[in-house]
């Protein structure tokens, strides 16, 4: 007789009659009516009425009837917490069964029974059970205190359960150290900032040890749990790697993914001289490349995981090209991500196999992947400079296919291709013209209406093409009809004779009869342009765009950071931080990777979009991403792509100018245009002065549009440092210097107090510096007039120069001073807070700012932590102002603040920094990127001196 | 961590729920045979965020198994759970049907409780599950019994139990290899690996100790610096040895000797189980090479003409010879002439098959067919998928060779040379495709 007949009872009155069984007095007919009610319960049917009867069976010596009898009880005590009562009895008893399998089934069960009416009587039972002799009982009680805490985390506190579970680190059996440490860490996550796993060098060693002892689940237990933990430094860090890495070779993918985050993050720690960092990354590819023969859904969490992997450090797989090909069999969702990690890894050298994989992918059946293998096209056109011909012809022989779909996507690529090699690629365009009629997708319609207008010049019938457009305006996406009227716009430009009437029409219907404000708003200011001043709408409208840059959709540096830490877990595979996910504050820590400790060297932590860039982007003047859609996502807008720049924002002046025609009333309102960023950003403009690192939630977009630095506050002048004695009395035969250094007005000035202590007068002062760092030299001499009595004392301000001879002082900011008196030449040292360098026009065009960041390698980089320091962002932006730390942009990021700021000292070096400043945390971190890392250690002493006072 | 796990069969009616956190409701079952099992589209994920709970989910035939939870849980180990559990599932009633699931759902409730406790998952060994869930009950047992149990549960070795004894000692290895290739049509290898599997069935008694040896490039090229300065020798040994690009074992192998001396040794499980996986690249003997000719005549015809060539030893015989060539969706009937086998057209799947019984090395083989296309208005082309083939091989097409497999059994009385050992080498067709 089998069991699959418990699910088929489905008469009425079933209820009743299983009571009645229950109740029955044979052991075999008891255990056949729990069955049914445990099938009737799996099936979604309330069986809670029976609740006393079943409990009546627990006291048996049958184990599996007494398992069932749990189950049932697991399911409906919380239903029924006064009856749950009766069963209290039965597992204290059962806790001191001489049985280890019993006491540990009792144990397991109990912590499952969530009612809080019960869990002070199984407080006693389960101390007992986790000082068990037996590891199987201790190994199960372990879990139970997880469970408890789940229910009543202050009676765990207060019984000392803790306590006991951290105990259970040093026990002898590897699995109870497995189940405490995975019990430990989930109740340490509520608790984010409880000291409760106390990861230390000994506990980490424990670890270690039972590391490789434990089950394969043990082992990851293990090892997530040292991924929260940050050496002290680079040797320890070594060590733990090299305890790890054994691990690679599990066949649990899920162990070997562990490892690899382990391995990830600490390598952050490791100098990258050290010959173990090049082994290890070695070590890496090969478990990697294995995930792939995994079944198909692990493969997927592999290669989601690897897809981060390769942006955060490429060396490690961009020899192993081959292995993401896509196979014929593969599931989609392992294909689609083979793909993007294809692209990701293309580069010079194996392009030419990579495009012909994409062309066979792009003859496939699913619509989704093929589009997504063309759109590759287009970004190793973009990634690839020397294959961007091949691409090119390639898309035109997908275009020649009339396949609808590829048509339309290779069109819309074919648009980044011509804003990423402007004037190239042109002859193309005819081939594109004669597939106007088939594409029936907005993106499509709207590139290639950009298409026509940019190059409206060479487009003999561009009129033709563009006003057959125009007969069904109103039908159009609004992507389409703002690209129409740009477009339309350009040709006007181009051909002023022939297209007035047209321009005139777009412009009529774009502003009279759409309702959509974007479109009007857009129609309104070209009108006023061209009616004002024809010229400048020319200079406008026509203006040189923005290189696109290959990158498009990086993941952002700071969230990449912290998906490494989640390496393997869901995050990695939503590549979302857990609070996006995850309900309540569990698991919502964020992570970070640990900053490298040698000193000397520079942390490469944090880049901005250079992450997966192997070779690093040329510093183009300013670039913004090609796809405008994540920006386009971030500020809510389903308008046009930004690819349709138009103004940039500095003809804001002309823009004014237009408002004469619309009277006073409307100045308010084209105000709004200017500095409301969803508006703005219909213009097309805002995209283009946004970095693409600033890919700022809608809040702070107003900032990127307002001049920030301007529009906060007044300036609060520059930090001066409190005066120092430089020169005792005693080693300068009375005479006592202390001064200080200060910028007032652009001019550096060294405040000098000298105080004569000697008993006789002092005269014939003068001054002179040795050669130093920055070339500062006395712009004039030591203005002491009047010779200095005893006991008088006199303060000059000697303005100084940065004219004079350079010579590299070690610390930098070293200047050795000779002083002359009539006495004698006396030499003394002293130290100028750099910022007295930090020049007033040190604030840096933003897409400059992203160029530059991105241009200077990561290992220039270099982060402090500033302690203790209780401002919010926007009054450290002020005070840094006033010592000329500019601040360009400013977004947030899940509550942290992160500001962008440029330095340029006297010397023409310019130093980018980013500040992260979290509402609520007195720590704020800074990164440093400079072409002369030398500077960032001063640079960073000025911040936290400048923001201490 | 794993908030509940459910069964579901192919209609999306619960076989199995089993909840293990409180976080998870009992809508969540229906969320997914909503949103998942009954949903229009093809499935484009194993992993679905729904209403802020996550499922995972894995298919066997047609039951589907998903773990819910509303944690951020480590993805890869939810996976090789659900793996895992099918793989206990089976070794106690076989096969995983509804059927089956429905007859031992007692049985697997008991499993999921032991398996997994608040969502953790613990011991799975079959070997050790079986020692105490039984279904039969396990009230017999003395104490010594007991903590024998409990003792191989959570001990080091928790993949074997003392005291096993056979009257033979004996030991069965398979080196079982899937080569895959992807050639185009030029007979160009776009890409091509061999993934292997040493799986072991051993009957020893006692607890031995064993250590396996294969001509691994590096444990090779490491013996013969140390060893004499035998040019001669060195040479050969190079030319036999392979290199191996990763390789995975079997939780019974001690993972942190391997790293440091590369040598592989464990106290095997009892019976049958998978002792390392291993993957190639470099000098791969590919078994076959497929040639592929296809001729599109006016707009309803196609001439096809494959040639297939055995490269291996003349005295070996491949099986299992069989050739699939995609078929065009319009086609109308199909004659096919081929020298050796048979060949059919199936419709239904849309191919022509091939079918040989065996052949030797160095043989070629050709089959050419005619196909009649209906004619249409579909502007699209035929995606022509690849030709794709399937054999088996008696030898190990990466040129892994097993040098020796040792066992040491200090407490019973016997040694290495009383094991009988056997060993094998299969190799089959992974993906082996060219593309036409």
């Amino acid at each position: 007789m089998t069991d699959s007949k418990y699910f088929t009872t489905t008469k009425k009155g079933e209820i009743f009659e299983l009571k009645a069984e229950l109740n029955s007095d044979k052991k075999e007919k008891k255990k056949e009516a729990v069955k049914k009610v445990i099938a009737s319960m799996t099936v979604g049917k309330d069986v809670s009425a029976l609740f006393p009867d079943v409990v009546n069976c627990m006291q048996t010596d049958n184990l599996e009837l007494k398992k069932l009898v749990y189950l049932y009880l697991m399911n409906y005590a919380k239903s029924q917490p006064d009856m749950a009562i009766m069963a209290v009895n039965t597992f204290v008893k059962d806790c001191e069964d001489p049985n280890p399998l019993i006491r540990a089934l009792a144990v397991r069960t109990m912590g499952c029974i969530r009612v809080d009416k019960i869990t002070e009587y199984l407080c006693e039972p389960l101390r007992k059970c986790l000082k068990d002799e037996d590891p199987y009982v201790r190994k199960t009680a372990a879990v139970c205190v997880a469970k408890l805490h789940d229910i009543n985390a202050q009676l765990v506190e207060d019984q000392g359960f803790l306590d006991t579970l951290k105990d259970l680190i040093s026990d002898s059996n590897p699995m109870v150290v497995a189940n405490a440490v995975a019990a430990l860490s989930e109740i340490a996550e509520s608790h984010p900032n409880s000291n409760l796993l106390d990861l230390n060098p000994q506990s980490i060693n424990k670890l270690l040890t039972a590391l490789n002892e434990c089950t394969e689940w043990g082992q990851i237990f293990i090892l997530d749990c040292l991924a929260n933990y940050t050496p002290r430094d680079d040797r320890e860090s070594q060590s733990i790697c090299e305890r790890v890495t054994p691990r690679l070779s599990h066949a649990n993918s899920a162990v070997v993914l562990s490892a690899v985050k382990v391995l990830m993050k600490f390598m952050e720690m490791l100098p990258k001289d050290l010959d173990y960092y090049g082994t290890l990354l070695k070590k890496l590819a090969p478990p990697l490349v294995t995930l792939l023969s995994a079944e198909p859904e692990l493969q997927y969490v592999a290669l989601r995981n690897i897809n981060l992997i390769v942006q955060k450090r490429p060396e490690i797989l961009k020899h192993e090209m081959k292995v993401f090909f896509v196979k014929y069999n593969d599931p989609i969702y392992v294909k689609l991500e083979k793909l993007d990690i294809m692209i990701r890894l293309a580069s010079q050298a194996n392009i030419a196999q990579v495009l012909a994989e994409l062309k066979e992918y792009a003859t496939e059946v699913d619509v989704d992947f093929v589009r997504k293998a063309v759109r590759a096209i287009g970004r190793c056109a973009i990634k690839v400079e020397q294959s961007a011909e091949r691409c090119v012809s390639t898309l035109l022989d997908l275009i020649q296919t009339k396949v609808n779909y590829v048509v339309q996507e290779a069109i819309v690529v074919i648009k980044d291709i011509f804003r990423k090699y402007p004037n190239k690629y042109e002859s193309v365009i005819a081939t594109l013209c004669e597939n106007l009629d088939s594409l029936d997708e907005p993106e499509a319609r709207a590139a290639m209406i950009w298409i026509v207008g940019e190059y409206a010049e060479r487009i003999d019938n561009a009129d033709e093409l563009l006003e057959s457009f125009l007969e069904g305006f109103h039908d159009e996406s609004t992507q389409v009809q703002l690209q129409l009227l740009t477009a339309i716009v350009k040709l006007f430009l181009k051909k002023p004779t022939e297209t007035q009437e047209l321009v005139q029409q777009v412009l009529s219907l774009a502003t009279q009869d759409s309702d959509n404000p974007d479109l009007r708003d857009r129609g309104y200011i070209y009108w006023r342009l061209l009616s004002t001043d024809p010229v400048a709408a020319k200079e406008v409208v026509l203006a040189e765009k923005p290189l696109i840059s290959e990158e498009t959709d990086l993941i952002e540096p700071t969230l990449l950071e912290e998906l490494i830490c989640h390496i393997g877990t869901l995050a990695s595979v939503y590549h979302k931080p857990p609070s996006a996910f995850v309900e309540g504050s569990r698991g919502v820590m964020h992570k970070r990777l640990p900053a490298r400790t040698g000193s000397g060297e520079g942390t490469e932590c944090p880049d901005v979009g250079n992450a997966a860039g192997g070779s690093a982007p040329e510093a183009a003047p300013s670039i913004i991403p090609s796809q405008g859609d994540l920006l386009g996502d971030l500020l809510n807008l389903d308008l046009a792509p930004p690819t349709t720049t138009g103004p940039t924002p500095s003809t804001s002046g002309m823009q004014m100018g237009g408002m004469d025609l619309l009277g006073g009333g409307l100045e308010s309102l084209l105000f709004n245009m200017v500095s409301h960023p969803k508006m703005g950003a219909g213009f097309g403009a805002a995209p283009a002065v946004m970095p693409a690192s600033l890919n700022a939630p809608v809040g702070g977009g107003l900032g990127d549009l307002f001049d920030l630095g301007g529009g906060v506050g007044m300036p609060m002048g520059a930090y001066i440092p409190p005066k120092t004695v430089w020169l005792p009395a005693m080693k300068a035969k009375g005479l006592e210097i202390s001064g200080t250094f200060a910028r007032r007005a652009g001019v550096i000035q060294m405040e000098l107090v000298l105080t004569n202590k000697a008993m006789s007068v002092m005269t014939d002062f003068a001054i002179q510096f040795n050669r130093n760092s920055f070339g500062l030299a006395p712009a004039g001499p030591l203005q002491v007039l009047t010779p200095l009595g005893p006991n008088q004392t006199i303060e000059v301000s000697l303005p100084l120069s940065t004219v004079g001879p350079v010579m590299k002082m070690d610390p930098l900011n070293n200047l050795q001073v000779a002083v002359k008196n009539n006495i004698d030449v006396f030499y003394f040292s002293c130290q100028y807070p750099i910022s007295m360098l930090f020049v007033e026009d040190g604030k840096m065009e933003r897409q400059v700012f992203l160029a530059t960041w991105k241009d200077i390698p990561n290992d220039n980089e270099s982060q402090f932590q500033i302690q203790d320091c209780h401002l919010n962002s926007e009054a450290a932006s002020n005070k840094l102002q006033g010592s000329n730390i500019f601040t360009i942009a400013k977004r947030t990021v899940e509550g942290q603040d992160m500001l962008y700021m440029s330095i340029k000292l006297s010397n023409g070096i310019w130093v980018l920094a980013e500040l992260k400043v979290q509402a609520g945390n007195p720590n704020y971190t800074i990164s440093l990127k400079c072409r002369a890392p030398e500077v960032s250690q001063c640079v960073f002493q000025c911040y936290e001196a400048v923001l201490k006072n | 961590m794993i908030g509940g796990l459910f069964i579901y069969n192919h209609k999306g009616e619960v076989l199995i729920s089993r909840v293990y956190r409180d976080d998870i409701g009992r809508n969540a079952v229906d969320a997914f045979r909503v949103n998942v099992i009954h949903a229009r589209q093809q499935v484009r994920s194993p992993v679905t965020n729904i209403a802020r709970t996550n499922f995972f989910h894995v298919k066997r035939s047609n039951i589907w198994l998903a773990a819910v939870t509303k944690q951020n849980v480590n993805a890869a180990m939810v996976f090789e759970f659900l793996y895992k559990m099918c793989d206990v599932m089976a070794s106690y009633f076989g096969k995983i049907s509804e059927e089956n699931i429905k007859n031992n759902f007692v049985l697997i409730y008991e499993l999921l409780d032991e398996i997994l406790d608040f969502g953790y998952p613990q011991n799975s060994e079959t070997g050790s599950l079986k020692t105490f869930i039984t279904q039969q009950g396990i009230k017999g047992q003395t104490k010594e019994e007991q903590s024998q149990i409990t003792s191989q549960v959570t001990g080091q070795i928790g993949w074997r139990r003392e005291g096993i004894k056979y009257r033979r000692n004996e030991l069965f290895l398979d080196v079982l290899e899937s080569v895959n290739l992807l050639m185009s049509p030029q007979g160009q290898v776009l890409s091509a690996h061999v993934s292997g599997r040493v799986v072991m069935k051993s009957y020893l008694s006692g607890m031995p100790e064993c250590k396996f040896g294969m001509n691994d490039k590096i444990i090779i090229d490491k013996a013969g610096k140390g060893g004499v300065t035998n040019e001669a020798g060195k040479s050969t040994s190079g030319k036999q040895s392979i290199a191996i690009d990763d390789c995975t074992f079997n939780q019974c192998v001690r993972l942190s000797k391997f790293d440091s001396e590369r040598s592989i040794s464990f106290i095997p499980p009892d019976g049958e189980y998978e002792l390392m996986r291993y993957r190639t690249t470099k000098d791969i003997i590919l078994p076959f090479r497929v040639i592929p000719l296809v001729r599109e005549v006016g707009r309803t015809k196609l001439e096809v003409k494959v040639v297939i060539k055995s490269n291996f030893k003349p005295s070996l015989l491949a099986q299992k010879i069989e050739v699939r060539i995609p078929t065009p969706l319009n086609t109308s009937g199909v004659q096919v002439i081929c020298m050796k086998g048979k060949a059919k057209y199936k419709a239904s799947e849309n191919a022509i098959v091939w079918k040989i019984k065996r052949m030797a090395g160095m043989k070629e083989s050709q089959i050419s067919a005619e196909i009649e296309l209906l004619p249409t208005n579909d502007k699209k082309k035929w995606a022509r998928p690849p030709i794709s083939m399937n054999f088996e091989v008696p030898f190990a097409p990466s040129g892994l060779k097993v040098r020796y497999l040792k066992v040491f059994e200090s407490k019973l009385n016997y040694s290495d040379h009383d094991v009988i050992k056997w060993v094998r080498y299969i190799g089959r067709s992974g993906i082996y495709e060219t593309r036409c």
